[in-house]
């Protein structure tokens, strides 16, 4: 589902003396559908740089980036647009959203925009507020002023509102309670039982252990320093 | 898919300065596309080529129109062009009293546009007006109030309002939240989101606020003294920026 093949990335600092900075060389990984991959390395080493390569959000310098048949190193903005909307989902670490949206408004924002009818994506909405333990009082409330364990399950409820064939989870349980972080493990594990192909960043090594099929440390596509 | 607006090559020049050059690009129906740069780059230059204010010296816009496919509108005879403004284009300013008319009531502003494509039975008018009133959370007994009545916020989504009442398909957007305070920002901004996405419509915004574009546009271009000096995806462009200037203008925004 996902192939990632002989990536390269680097930062060219031009306000800051033209600094070209090397980060990643020869990034190269597989992830079938139902499986899930730990990206593993020291902070610094690349992990969240290549997953947001995999999600377009950086620019890819060389090499291919597969999701199903759309290389999202080299395609069109129009369709990266596209493949988020039905295809790769990605929680991200924060929660960014208009100012003063509801938060059951925030959750089923990517059912809207996948055409579910107003009445069934914001039930769907309320089913995973309730399960990831988010009070009713709340869900009328704009995520902004929730504290950062709560953003956090809000990003979750908004990443799995829709069924994606893929998704990116960085750190999805880095701020939860033992409770809590139960409830994103099941999500998890029933997100690959329905043939989901997975990457994901946990720090918590019992979350990896059990969720993971497999590690990837990114550090073997450091690029070493004196080459 | 045909691109609902193909650009092709505009340029304009105000005597040997330059308004804006060598713009190309194509938006699809459905597509927000936010230009940011700043003051004197020559985004709102171009947004006026685009909409048909102003000439543009070389160049072609065509838009996808609903009888004829994709037509030059730089080309096209006057009274096309703003059959075209009044229909299928909705232009939104900056300052809200440049896109009403200050003297006739709030539904008066929109029932005019209606009446501009041929709308005649009054009861029907009303009707229309004060529910696009209610979509932009006007309330109805401020139907009859003339927009200097209103608090600049009103007034921008009353404008909003008279826009998008003929159903267009592509909106121009000049600073459509500059000079309001946040709060009403931020609904607006969440007001046109729910638009865009409801009315499947396609929209060029120009902008000086970064958070805006982030929320609003898909898609991004950055203009400096006149060219186009970096484009793609909104986050990727706020998030990797490639180009010299674009990592200033990133890295300028202060932080709250």
């Amino acid at each position: 589902m996902i192939s990632v093949e002989n990536v390269s990335k680097s930062f060219t600092l031009h306000n800051q003396g033209a600094a070209v900075i090397p980060v990643m060389r020869g990034a190269s990984l597989q992830v079938a559908r139902g499986e899930c991959v730990a990206l593993v390395g020291a902070s610094g080493a690349g992990k969240s740089t290549l997953m947001r390569m995999i999600y377009g959000n950086y620019l890819a310098a060389a090499g291919r980036i597969m999701i199903g048949d759309v290389d999202v190193a080299v395609a069109q903005p129009r369709d990266i647009l596209q493949l988020r909307r039905y295809t790769l989902g990605y929680v991200s670490q924060f929660l960014r959203v208009v100012p003063r949206v509801p938060t059951v408004a925030v959750v089923a924002e990517p059912l809207l925009a996948t055409g579910t009818p107003r009445d069934a994506a914001l039930a769907r909405a309320e089913v995973l507020l309730d399960r990831l333990n988010i009070p009713q009082r709340l869900w009328s409330l704009s995520p902004t002023t929730f504290s950062g364990g709560e953003q956090q399950r809000v990003n979750i409820a908004r990443g799995f509102a829709y069924d994606y064939p893929a998704l990116l989870l960085d750190e999805p349980t880095a701020s939860l309670d033992g409770t809590n972080r139960e409830v994103v493990m099941s999500m998890i594990e029933q997100a690959k039982a329905r043939g989901a192909a997975i990457i994901g960043i946990f720090h918590d090594e019992a979350a990896r252990a059990r969720v993971c099929d497999r590690e990837i440390d990114v550090t073997g596509f450091t690029p070493k320093a004196a080459a | 898919m045909t691109p609902l607006l193909q650009v092709s090559n505009i340029a304009k020049f105000y005597g040997h300065r330059i308004g804006c050059t060598d713009v190309s690009f194509d938006l699809y129906p459905g597509e927000v596309m936010g230009i940011v740069g700043e003051s004197g780059s020559g985004k709102s230059t171009l947004l006026n080529c685009l909409a048909g204010h102003l000439t543009p010296d070389t160049g072609a816009v065509r838009f996808d129109t609903r009888t004829d496919g994709l037509r030059d509108t730089v080309t096209m005879s006057e009274p096309e062009r703003r059959m075209l403004s009044r229909t299928d284009w909705a232009f939104v300013h900056q300052h809200a009293r440049d896109g009403l008319r200050m003297n006739v009531s709030a539904g008066g502003n929109v029932g005019e546009r209606l009446m501009a494509v041929g709308a005649r039975h009054y009861g029907d008018i009303r009707a229309t007006a004060t529910d696009w009133l209610g979509r932009v959370e006007i309330s109805e007994d401020r139907i009859d109030d003339r927009p200097t009545a209103f608090s600049g916020g009103m007034q921008q989504r009353l404008q909003i309002a008279r826009n998008l009442v003929t159903g267009p398909r592509l909106v121009f957007m000049d600073e459509p939240t500059g000079g309001l305070d946040v709060s009403v920002q931020a609904r607006l901004l969440d007001l046109l989101r729910g638009l865009v996405r409801e009315m499947n419509l396609s929209a060029i915004i120009v902008t000086h606020d970064l958070a805006v574009v982030r929320l609003l546009a898909d898609r991004l271009m950055v203009m400096k003294d006149g060219h186009v000096v970096e484009t793609g995806l909104t986050d990727q462009v706020l998030d990797d920026p490639q180009h010299g200037y674009t990592q200033l203008l990133v890295s300028s925004v202060l932080q709250v």
